[in-house]
């Protein structure tokens, strides 16, 4: 038997070709860093020169202190934990209208008509122009806020699981019929598993979105949040401390961002893609 | 015991050509019967209609309750490690033992835990076939299972089915259109042509069938001529020119 099992064994790749292609491709990044940093050095030079005033860009080394100084008084963090929360409560909203939606639409042909063209409809309109009507609605507080995270981001959701569910490939769902899977059964083993992937890439995206309507949302109104830092430092032309809550949105994107990717890495481990 | 598969007067037709034509068609428990025919004889949506995939409106459709069906592709859900996809065709508590006898029947004990797209064509197949047996079916199906595998593969694929048939004694319905393969494996072949039935032969040599046997050979003759082959003499075949 084993040397049947040898017969069937695919070759093994070659591994000297995949290493020289990461070498250079570490040369190609620590080369892509140079530009950047000459542009921090010239924005620095132009600080220190004067022929860039502070109330229109602070220097990088202002900023960083400024950052130092936000994060020691605990400002930056209490601003940064409330922002957090409303993103989360958001997009929690939109996961669970999302996914209950793209659900319905994509394993029933009831849903698909009810559900579908009124989404497909909103998700033409440019969402942030809702704003107004939602500060009309909801008055100025964590309402509108929450509730524009979650309008943003359940498009993206809704759109890639239903095409996820969709795209399921009709032999997986026959073999499931053949081995005596029912339609809660194929639901289970089948269809989510197979729409998974398309789920995690609109979950990525919506997060995006989310972290996006959260700072339009936020600039308009907010009496606490990073958001409010911001409002507080533009009365003062404070432009080091935008540069700095502008700083912490960008990093708040890519942790989330981050996070998604590991859930990614372990719930489609089963893709060769995605482990090696 | 009387018949496992039952089905007469089974017509299907797709637009105005019929695919299939008032077939009517018994198995026996514990026989195997190798449907060949051509590409759009009609035998993949006969194994549909057995397999319950399909309705059969107007026919009688007698059919056991257990039956399994391997395809030419394994289908293994991806995202399920291969014990789990074998898991999938029982639903009791036992499943575990089973499964694991499952795997052990068909060699891939020690690739349980393997992703499906990890495995080899012949690795995956077996793993589809494991998923099959583990159901204890009555009526086994196969559809084309060693179509795309390679030629080595394919010969040990058929030995190992005839061996799992002979411990479990299902019904076995092979699909296929090689004609080697259905002699070497079947009792009973059924040739089918246009939607009807065009031949029944009953293979009556002793197992295990060597390759090359020349009653095997003089009926792998007769069965390709019935399906539009001509082949007067095996060795007039002329050898491909050598360059050198």
């Amino acid at each position: 038997m084993a040397d049947a099992r040898l017969l069937e064994r695919m070759p093994a790749a070659e591994a000297k070709p995949v290493r020289r292609l990461r070498e250079t491709r570490l040369g190609g990044s620590l080369l892509r860093l140079v530009s950047p940093l000459a542009i921090l050095v010239l924005w620095q030079l132009a600080s220190v020169s004067g022929l860039l005033s502070p109330q229109i860009l602070t220097s990088p080394v202002a900023i960083a202190a400024t950052a130092a100084r936000l994060v020691a008084s605990g400002e930056l963090l209490t601003g940064l934990g409330v922002s957090f929360l409303r993103v989360v409560a958001g997009f929690m909203i939109a996961l669970v209208v999302g996914v209950a939606l793209a659900l319905f639409a994509g394993l029933s042909r009831l849903g698909e008509t009810l559900v579908d063209p009124p989404v497909q409809m909103l998700k033409a309109m440019p969402f942030l122009g809702l704003l107004p009507l939602f500060i009309l609605w909801f008055g100025i507080g964590e309402t509108p806020k929450i509730g524009m995270v979650a309008f943003g981001s359940v498009f993206p959701i809704y759109l890639t699981l239903h095409g996820g569910i969709r795209g399921v490939d009709r032999k997986l769902i026959e073999a499931g019929r053949t081995l005596g899977l029912g339609t809660a059964g194929i639901i289970r083993h089948v269809v989510i598993p197979g729409a998974l992937p398309s789920l995690l890439v609109g979950v990525r995206y919506g997060l995006s979105i989310a972290w996006l309507s959260l700072v339009v949302a936020e600039q308009i109104n907010a009496s606490s949040g990073i958001g409010s830092i911001i409002t507080y430092a533009r009365d003062f032309l404070q432009t080091d401390v935008i540069v700095v809550c502008l700083l912490v949105y960008a990093l708040m994107g890519l942790l989330t961002d981050g996070l998604v990717r590991l859930l990614e890495a372990y719930a489609l481990r089963w893709r060769p893609a995605v482990t090696a | 015991m009387s018949v496992l598969v039952d089905i007469q007067g089974l017509s299907r037709d797709f637009g105005a050509a019929p695919v299939l034509d008032r077939i009517s068609l018994a198995i026996q428990p514990g026989e195997f019967v190798a449907l060949l025919g051509r590409s759009g004889s009609g035998k993949s949506t006969l194994l549909r209609v057995l397999a319950g995939l399909d309705e059969a409106p107007a026919a009688r459709v007698v059919l056991p309750k257990r039956r399994s069906i391997v395809f030419q592709e394994p289908r293994l859900m991806p995202w399920k490690s291969v014990a789990d996809n074998v898991a999938l065709g029982v639903s009791n508590a036992h499943a575990s033992g089973a499964v694991s006898r499952a795997l052990a029947d068909v060699e891939l004990t020690h690739r349980r835990d393997a992703w499906p797209l990890t495995l080899s064509g012949g690795e995956a197949q077996r793993a589809a076939l494991a998923r099959a047996l583990v159901r204890e079916p009555e009526l086994l199906l196969l559809d084309e299972p060693f179509a795309a595998l390679d030629a080595l593969t394919r010969l040990r694929m058929q030995g190992l089915v005839r061996e799992l048939w002979r411990k479990h004694r299902p019904a076995v319905l092979l699909v296929t259109h090689d004609v080697g393969e259905a002699v070497a494996l079947a009792d009973r072949i059924l040739v089918l042509d246009r939607g009807r039935f065009r031949r029944e032969v009953a293979v009556e040599l002793p197992h295990p069938r060597r390759h090359g046997d020349p009653c095997a050979a003089a009926l792998e003759t007769e069965l390709l001529r019935e399906l539009g082959v001509e082949l007067s003499d095996h060795h007039s075949i002329p050898e491909p020119e050598r360059t050198h």
